[in-house]
C-alpha cells in the first residue's frame, strides 16, 4: 500500500486570526498602571458626640490653609507651594531647637531587636484646611508636598542610620522608621469658608 | 549569452509569510501582559492631577473606583455640565456611595474586607466641595484607605 502523503494545512490565514486577536486586545485594554497618592481617612465621629477642639500646644501645629482662589497660607503668611516641602521639613525636624517650633521629646523605637532612643518632635501636627471652592489639583499638590517632606525625612534617617536607601530596608526596619516619623497630617472637619459652592 | 537572458526572465520568489503569525502572536502576548482590561466606560471626563510621591495600587481586586468629573459631551444634554460622580457604569448621587461601598465590601472575601481601598479618580479642575463630601461619605462607610489617582509629574 502506498503511503499517502498528508496534505499540509494552509496556514496563511493564521496571521489574520492573530491580527484580529491583537486588535481586540488593543481596543479593550488600557496601558496605564494605576498610581496615586495613598492616604488614610480618620474614623467617623460618633453621631452624638459634640465637635470639640483638642488642646494642642500652639508651637506644635503647622497650619496650612488653601483658599478658594487656590492660594496657600502657612502659619498666617502666604507661601508658594514649591517652598512648602522645605518649610514642612524644618517644622517636623526642628533641628535648630527653636522655641517657636515643636518641642523635642525622646522616643524609643525597636530596630533589629534592640531598643534605640531618638529625639524627635513627637507631638507635632500639620493641620490642613481647604475651602469647598479649592481646585482638586491644588489640594493634591499640597498633600503631595507634605508627603514628600515626610518621605525625605525618612530617607535621610535611613541613610544616616542604616547607610541604605529607605526602599532597600527590610519591612521591619521600614516600620521602625515609620514609627519614628509618622505622617501626622490632620484635615479639619470641613467648613465652608468661601461661601460659594 | 542565451543562458543569461533566460535567467533574467525568472520571477522573484515570493517572500515567505510563514513566520508572520509568530510575529503577530508575539505582539499579542506583549499587549496581553503589559495592559489591563478597562474597568468601566467613562461617562465623565477625567484628566487626573499630577503628583510626585506616587504609590502603585497593588492588588486590583481590593480596589474600588469612584470617578468624578464633568459629564462627557454626549451626556451633557441630559445631565448638564455640573460635576458628577460615576460609580461602576452609571452616574450616581452622593448618598449612593455608602450603599455602593457596603455592597462591594460584602461581595469580597471576609479576610480581605478590611483591605478595601477606594481610589478617587477625579478631574483636576474639580472643586474640593464634592471631594470633601465623598470623603465624608467614605468615612461614614468605614472605607478609610483611600487613594487619589494621579500621574507622575515630569516638569514643575
Amino acid at each position: 500500500m502506498a503511503k499517502r502523503k498528508v496534505q499540509e494545512i494552509n496556514a496563511s490565514s493564521m496571521a489574520d486570526i492573530a491580527f484580529l486577536l491583537l486588535i481586540f486586545f488593543l481596543v479593550t485594554t488600557t496601558m496605564s498602571v494605576d498610581k496615586g497618592l495613598s492616604r488614610r481617612l480618620p474614623p467617623p465621629l460618633p453621631p452624638n458626640m459634640e465637635k470639640k477642639d483638642v488642646e494642642v500646644n500652639k508651637r506644635n501645629i503647622l497650619v496650612v490653609l488653601i483658599n478658594s482662589n487656590n492660594q496657600l497660607m502657612v502659619q498666617g503668611e502666604p507661601l508658594d507651594v514649591r517652598e512648602l516641602k522645605d518649610r514642612a521639613k524644618e517644622f517636623i525636624l526642628n533641628e535648630a531647637r527653636e522655641s517657636s517650633l515643636p518641642e523635642i521629646l525622646p522616643v524609643d523605637i525597636e530596630i533589629d531587636g534592640k531598643t534605640e532612643t531618638y529625639e524627635v518632635t513627637k507631638n507635632h501636627v500639620i493641620s490642613l484646611q481647604n475651602d469647598r471652592g479649592t481646585e482638586y489639583q491644588k489640594y493634591l499638590e499640597v498633600q503631595n508636598e507634605l508627603v514628600a517632606a515626610y518621605n525625605e525625612i525618612r530617607e535621610e534617617f535611613a541613610k544616616k542610620r542604616f547607610g541604605k536607601s529607605y526602599s532597600e530596608l527590610t519591612e521591619d526596619q521600614q516600620l521602625a522608621v515609620q514609627d519614628l516619623y509618622p505622617q501626622k497630617i490632620s484635615e479639619a472637619e470641613p467648613k465652608n469658608y468661601g461661601g460659594n459652592k | 549569452m542565451a543562458k543569461i537572458r533566460k535567467q533574467e526572465k525568472k520571477s522573484v520568489p515570493a517572500v515567505s509569510t510563514a513566520s508572520l503569525p509568530d510575529i503577530i502572536f508575539m505582539l499579542l502576548f506583549f499587549f496581553m501582559v503589559s495592559t489591563s482590561i478597562k474597568e468601566v466606560t467613562y461617562k465623565v471626563n477625567i484628566r487626573v492631577p499630577e503628583a510626585t510621591e506616587l504609590q502603585k495600587l497593588e492588588k486590583k481586586s481590593l480596589v474600588r473606583y469612584i470617578y468624578v468629573g464633568e459629564p462627557r459631551p454626549e451626556f451633557q444634554k441630559k445631565y448638564g455640565k455640573e460635576t458628577r460622580i460615576q460609580l461602576d457604569d452609571s452616574f450616581a448621587e452622593l448618598n449612593e456611595i455608602e450603599m455602593f461601598i457596603e455592597n462591594e465590601r460584602n461581595a469580597m472575601k471576609e479576610n480581605e474586607q478590611g483591605l478595601l481601598t477606594v481610589s478617587i479618580k477625579a478631574d483636576k479642575e474639580t472643586k474640593m466641595g464634592i471631594i470633601t463630601d465623598i470623603k465624608q461619605a467614605l468615612r461614614r462607610a468605614q472605607a478609610l484607605k483611600i487613594n487619589y489617582a494621579a500621574v507622575q509629574r515630569t516638569t514643575y
